[in-house]
């Protein structure tokens, strides 16, 4: 029962995994071309285990920024677990301590969307008498195992690629073509292309500023404008 | 700061941001307002990359036509739009890249 509610968590993880792989990979490679070394480079894909943001990272490295600005641009990219967490939170309340210290560190976006869909479909007052009798956090623990263990290997794949492929190849741009795979395709509507441009273009401005703070303020007028989008077009 | 520290801190701190309402307490609701604003991070901070990328050169703007980055990356907006595909997309702006900058070395 253990086992095959864990095996339901990775098959319907399998599907995902074919994206990450490539993702991990283009992280080891910008990692290796960014100079950090190969140790650090593996090691992150563990301590910090969230594929943008060490993306993220790895660019501000190039780039010499200050270690507190790396440590809160990571920490505003991941934010978003917060909801993740919260989402969970009310599902994973009976379980030993262990567990919620566990699935905790597993909850990725991709970890989090299978579980979820499942979890959902199944529905909260159906499941939550039993989630632990019927083995239920197994299914997130083989989805999120599933997906640690393909961003580790997918991880040293990238880092052996980023010593045999030349700079000349300009491997770098992956990072730009990577981010505007995830972005464009979720710009829905008017608010998102608003936070999108508005960020850009406060990037772009602000580039020169000391210590790479323009990444920040670009974030904030990026989504103060998105959110006075969509209260302007709600309130028409 | 020391790379591991730097990386430690990122860490822990993600990590705490998984945790935080699965330790603290059960059912917990987010106030809306802040709810809508980590809903447009995630495009920001990653928009706030690409176009400096796109437009910029050893920090210098360079708004023209023979800026490789920027065909090149139009043209995976481009494919990420109407394919809405990871791969296609990276593959699309890579070949882009190195096929612009080649037609410019042979025409130079």
């Amino acid at each position: 029962m253990r086992f095959s509610r864990f095996l339901q968590g990775v098959k319907a993880e399998l599907p995902l995994l074919v994206g990450v792989a490539p993702f991990g990979m283009i992280y080891g490679v910008l990692a290796i071309q960014a100079g950090i070394i190969k140790i650090q480079a593996q090691a992150m894909s563990s301590i910090i285990f969230a594929g943008s943001s060490q993306i993220v990272f790895t660019q501000l490295v190039l780039e010499s920024a200050p270690g507190l600005v790396i440590v809160v641009a990571v920490l505003v990219v991941n934010l978003r677990h917060a909801l993740y967490s919260a989402w969970m939170a009310p599902y994973l309340q009976r379980l030993s301590r262990g567990w919620k210290l566990l699935l905790a560190y597993l909850l990725t976006d991709e970890a989090y969307v299978v579980s979820a869909i499942h979890y959902e479909k199944l529905g909260y007052a159906e499941l939550h008498p039993t989630f632990e009798q019927e083995f239920q956090h197994y299914y997130l623990f083989g989805a999120g195992l599933a997906l640690w263990t393909t961003w580790q290997v997918s991880t040293a794949f990238g880092l052996f690629l980023g010593t045999v492929i030349p700079s000349s190849w300009s491997l770098d741009f992956t990072l730009a073509l990577t981010f505007i795979a995830l972005v464009v395709p979720n710009l829905r509507d008017r608010a998102g292309v608003i936070t999108a441009v508005s960020a850009g273009v406060v990037a772009v401005l602000a580039t020169n500023l000391p210590y790479k703070v323009g990444l920040v303020i670009a974030v904030v007028i990026g989504v103060v404008a998105g959110m006075l989008m969509e209260k302007g077009s709600a309130e028409k | 700061m020391n790379l591991w520290l730097v990386m430690i801190l990122a860490g822990v701190g993600t990590y705490l941001i998984r945790l935080s309402s699965i330790l603290l307490v059960g059912h917990k609701e987010f106030p809306p307002t802040l709810k809508k604003a980590l809903k447009y991070i995630p495009t920001a901070v990653l928009s706030a990359i690409i176009l400096p990328e796109l437009l910029m050169k050893d920090s210098q703007l360079y708004l023209s036509i023979w800026n490789p980055r920027l065909l090149a990356g139009v043209l995976a907006i481009l494919t990420a739009w109407r394919t809405r595909n990871v791969v296609l997309t990276i593959l699309a702006g890579m070949l882009a890249l190195w096929a612009i900058t080649w037609l410019m070395s042979v025409m130079h």
